[in-house]
């Protein structure tokens, strides 16, 4: 893994989450509505993954200025929560408590510092796997066992399995790799970042 | 860079920050409890930490889908090496990209080496978008792909300290 070391300074500047760029293919309400509740999506996008929360699920206009405001730059002062609710207008019981059900209710998957683990000396690669269709359950259990594995996601293509392995060290993913490819019988093609040009996945809400 | 090596207590801190900051009114006070060290000396290591890149920053991680983000699409496309880090930087200042990362091939089965996340409300927003990096690569993109997640099969985030 010592392939090309990203150049410090790849870009790093904020910007406002995506949303709808340029206003191309927005698709009409009725599409999104559709799509909301699973059936007859014109677009045909995937049924929402399992376990996530349904499209929109009980977002106020409120709920969506606390994520939009809370996706970066959380003071660093005695009083952070209650900083953060005066520039919203509103108090600090009621930012905690909307805090708690968005996560209760996982909108928010996690509200805290979020580490660039490189930086501290461990690892993060994106790796792939092939696996037939009628060993995808089996192998998804196998590959997730492993405390390594921080996300997984099926994907369209003949590499259809792709997570990402978090290590302490960077050794251990070579080890790790070793061992995923043992308990499955699969190759794992691994896709260390080489360069990272831009990172920021802030979106609207 | 001059930055000293990562130490304890950035590690301490890894450890008792990764499930979340504490939703009480002094968030670092507690911290500084469990740390066994003043609020002052968390607030201050926190911020070297967001100053040497070793925090991204500090908030909440919407879980994309409840946003209504649904649509997913890792596109990636084969461009020359030699031109990566110019169109690379170009592809990641397109808004509706969320990552962008050079990797390397994996010939024959995998001939990309450029990496852009899209997400968007369904996929004709994020085909659109796809589209626009192809009009920026123009003929610099020799093949391309997206592929679209269809499920979410786990999701744990970072945790060290697991035994692992």
């Amino acid at each position: 893994m010592s392939a090309a070391r990203p150049p410090e300074g790849a870009r790093t500047a904020a910007r406002q989450g995506g949303g709808n760029p340029t206003g191309a293919a927005r698709p009409p309400e009725g599409a999104r509505t559709a799509a909301r509740q699973g059936g007859g999506n014109p677009t045909g996008a995937a049924r929402p993954p399992e376990g996530a929360p349904v499209n929109g699920l009980g977002l106020d206009a409120l709920d969506r200025r606390i994520i939009n405001a809370l996706q970066g730059g959380f003071p660093l002062s005695d009083t952070p929560y209650q900083d953060v609710a005066e520039g919203l207008g509103i108090d600090e019981a009621t930012l905690l408590a909307r805090l708690q059900r968005l996560l209760d209710t996982g909108v928010l998957t996690r509200f805290g510092p979020m580490f660039q683990i490189e930086r501290l000396g461990g690892r993060f690669v994106l790796a792939a796997q092939a696996v037939p269709e009628e060993r995808f359950e089996a192998v998804t259990a196998l590959v997730n066992a492993f405390p390594e594995v921080a996300h997984n996601y099926r994907r369209t293509h003949r590499l259809n399995m792709w997570f990402v392995l978090a290590t302490e060290t960077p050794e251990g993913i070579d080890d790790v790799i070793r061992r995923i490819e043992t308990a499955t019988g699969l190759p794992v093609f691994a896709f260390p970042k080489r360069r990272e040009f831009f990172v920021d996945m802030r979106l609207q809400a | 860079m001059t930055t000293r090596p990562p130490d304890d207590l950035d590690r301490r801190l890894v450890l008792a920050t990764q499930a979340g900051l504490p939703l009480v009114p002094r968030p670092y006070d507690v911290l500084a409890e469990q740390l066994g060290i003043s609020p002052g000396e968390v607030r201050a290591r926190l911020a070297d930490m967001l100053d040497n890149g070793r925090i991204r920053r500090i908030g909440a991680v919407p879980n994309h889908y409840a946003l209504g983000y649904t649509a997913n699409g890792m596109s990636v496309w084969d461009v020359p090496d030699e031109r990566i880090v110019e169109l690379g930087e170009a592809v990641g200042r397109l808004p509706g990209v969320t990552h962008c990362y050079e990797r390397p091939r994996a010939l024959p089965d995998w001939p990309y080496n450029l990496f852009a996340m899209v997400h968007g409300k369904d996929r004709a927003s994020v085909l659109a978008q796809v589209e626009e990096i192809a009009t920026l690569l123009g003929s610099a993109c020799r093949g391309r792909d997206v592929l679209f997640s269809t499920a979410i099969l786990k999701k744990t985030g970072l945790r060290i300290g697991s035994g692992a």
